[in-house]
């Protein structure tokens, strides 16, 4: 392993924190996935990726920083890449999924917040995470109230730039989000000295399209009653998505997907044929949250789907390139991004539709509908869910959980009664 | 010499219970111990029990269930306890359309079967409300057991507890015995409380269909009778109700041994 401890101490990081951060990663690395058996041989790029999480991308990104390019930090899959990358800058994700940055989010926010959010919280002000020291901007949305005000107390230490995310979806909502859309832009050129144009809006679309082909295609094999990757390593193939340069992402993936596919076609599946096909659906698994995969992939299931932020929200649903105007252009980007169907819409019928084709689409045996604890939007969704699940005949369990590991038990009983009732 | 014993071991949080059934299903032996600070240990003393009793390593097989599954190295198999309730309370109550609601040491769950199937279920969360440790630790508040505060309450009325968590309602219980309270009146707050948290789970269920109480409170009459008066439908118990899980994990081991027979 290289040594980046320089780098992090350039960042102004907390050393010694975040060795103890550090130290428990190699382990969680080597328990949920190099356990696994017969994995594809194109998950090694994700492997090192993972075994240096806190290196490799990091320097990647102070690196361009040096060159001059800025490094932007979002938390939802609603803030348009396509603009950032347009005026030569970069985005990286910046979701907290670890309980060990949440005790420094609770210091300034109420423990009843989600732990996604106190967790993104906690990584900057504690300083023990190396994206959130590299952005040079933040960029919020309106998608939750907890990320809302937690975003206020960011500002105070970053600087943070605000997308209003319409709540519901009629004509002038997706007019309004285009309006945000353009604005974005300014805030970008501003940030970044680099004029927005048709042409390199034109480009970094089909750059952030072609990303989402290369995700779709993996998960394009998963739908094969042959499975050719754990749910597991397609997470952390996904959730990688969210930091990695969007070219070299799309290649990875195609990369993975190649072999996939091969592994469809010569019969190589990872389980046995009884195991449960299983789709997860929810709020979204930050890195490193593994926690339910894990317990469903060692209880006798493999999940087949996540129709999540870190899933099929990310990727499906493309912009239209076929746009010549910059106007255009940011009403395509719109309308692409509002057809992802949040929690924090109002109706949003859309996500049950999804679920329902993708429990068609995957072949799945049941369906796990998952919330972090505190997220008030898709915990009451869940009604709704279960409901037409049932309706249609699929089973459905309802969860809520944290980044402890103090319910994994009861998780477990949970999740194997459920398994055991699909048999 | 062939399979002859069925054993079925269910590792609770508080009590850990055995039943061993033979070839036809009808129940031989059961066991019933404190879990004590160790599964292993539980689970080796239990196997000692089982060979003294003439219950044979080599003529049995062994399926365990309950939080303590896991420990039991000398079972064949580990299925959870919701599988486990359903299958064994079929079983007792002879039918196979049933709504089990189990109240345990440290969880409370209901479990919908139809045809035999597990079709549905709930369970509390994490805390220990409306739980059988939960009535344990306010037994002891009132210096009472479980099932003599079940009793007393039915003499009682007029209080009630709003406190969901055990510890905050201990307080809460405190503070009753520190005005005078009547002991019965905080017994049936006491009842009242766990008889509620069922009931807002069971919204969530079927419940039009024959619904039984097992685990350890299964005996306690007046709990089962304001359960029977809240949900609006008899709630039946049976005297094997607490070894509900053991006896599922029994009939599984038999249902893979026939399996195995067929085949």
């Amino acid at each position: 392993m290289a040594d980046y401890r320089k780098m992090w101490e350039d960042l102004g990081m907390d050393m010694e924190n975040h060795d103890n951060l550090c130290q428990v990663l190699p382990t969680a690395v080597g328990d949920v996935f190099l356990s696994q058996e017969n994995r594809p041989e194109a998950m090694d790029f994700w492997d090192l990726v993972i075994s240096e999480v806190h290196g490799i991308r990091p320097a990647e990104l102070i690196e361009a920083q040096k060159e001059g390019r800025k490094v932007f930090g979002t938390f939802c899959v609603y803030v348009p890449d396509e603009v950032v990358i347009a005026a030569n800058g970069i985005v990286t994700g910046l979701c907290g999924g670890s309980q060990f940055w949440v005790p420094d989010g609770e210091k300034v926010l109420p423990k009843s917040t989600c732990p996604l959010v106190k967790a993104s919280v906690g990584a900057r002000l504690g300083r023990t995470c190396p994206f959130f020291r590299i952005a040079d901007m933040y960029v919020g949305e309106t998608t939750c109230d907890g990320k809302k005000k937690a975003y206020e107390i960011l500002g105070e230490d970053v600087p943070m730039y605000i997308m209003d995310v319409p709540q519901m979806k009629r004509e002038k909502d997706i007019l309004k989000w285009k309006d945000e859309i353009a604005e974005f832009a300014k805030k970008v050129e501003e940030f970044t000295g680099v004029t927005i144009t048709a042409e390199n809006l034109a480009k970094s679309i089909h750059i952030i399209n072609e990303k989402r082909k290369a995700l779709a295609r993996v998960y394009n094999c998963r739908k094969s009653k042959c499975l050719p990757i754990s749910g597991r390593d397609a997470l952390l193939m996904t959730q990688i998505s969210f930091f990695d340069d969007p070219e070299r992402c799309a290649q990875m993936c195609n990369r993975l997907a190649d072999e996939l596919e091969e592994r469809i076609k010569n019969g190589v599946s990872v389980v046995s044929a009884d195991t449960k096909r299983i789709l997860v659906t929810g709020t979204p698994l930050a890195v490193p949250n593994w926690k339910l995969h894990n317990i469903i992939e060692t209880s006798g299931g493999a999940v087949v789907c996540e129709e999540m932020c870190t899933g099929t929200r990310y990727f499906e649903n493309l912009v239209d390139e076929t746009k010549t105007t910059l106007d255009e252009q940011f009403m395509a980007l719109s309308e692409r991004y509002m057809k992802t169907n949040c929690a924090c819409f109002t109706p949003n019928t859309g996500r049950i539709d999804d679920i329902l084709r993708l429990a068609k689409e995957y072949q799945v045996d049941g369906v796990i509908d998952c919330s972090l604890k505190f997220c008030c939007l898709y915990d009451t969704e869940k009604y709704a869910v279960s409901r037409a699940l049932k309706d249609a005949g699929i089973p459905v369990l309802s969860l809520e959980t944290d980044y402890e590991d103090a319910d994994a038990g009861q998780l477990r009983t949970r999740i194997g009664a459920f398994i055991e009732m699909l048999s | 010499m062939g399979i002859e014993y069925f054993v079925g071991i269910d590792i609770g949080s508080t009590c850990a219970k055995t039943v061993v059934m033979d070839k036809e299903g009808q129940i031989l032996h059961r066991l019933l111990r404190p879990t004590g600070w160790s599964s292993v240990e539980t689970a080796a003393s239990i196997q000692t029990e089982l060979e003294t009793l003439g219950v044979e390593a080599d003529r049995s097989t062994v399926v365990s269930t309950g939080y303590g599954r896991a420990a039991v190295g000398f079972a064949a198999k580990n299925i959870t306890e919701i599988t486990c309730h359903a299958k064994g309370a079929c079983h007792i109550h002879g039918t196979d359309d049933l709504t089990v609601i189990d109240i345990g040491g440290q969880d409370t769950k209901l479990i919908a079967v139809e045809h035999g199937q597990v079709t549905d279920f709930v369970m509390n969360d994490k805390c220990s409300a409306g739980t059988g440790r939960f009535l344990e630790v306010m037994a002891n508040t009132l210096s009472v057991t479980p099932e003599e505060l079940s009793n007393m309450a039915r003499s009682g009325g007029g209080v009630s507890i709003s406190s969901m968590c055990t510890v905050f309602a201990e307080s809460e219980v405190t503070g009753l015995i520190g005005k005078g309270e009547q002991r019965e009146n905080i017994a049936f707050a006491v009842i009242d409380s766990i008889v509620k948290k069922v009931a807002s789970q069971a919204g969530r269920l079927k419940m039009d269909q024959k619904v039984c109480l097992t685990g350890g409170l299964c005996g306690f009459d007046y709990l089962r009778e304001r359960l029977s008066s809240v949900l609006h439908c008899e709630v039946c118990a049976d005297p094997d109700g607490r070894y509900a899980g053991a006896a599922g994990a029994a009939l599984s081991a038999r249902d893979s041994y026939l399996k195995t027979l067929g085949k």
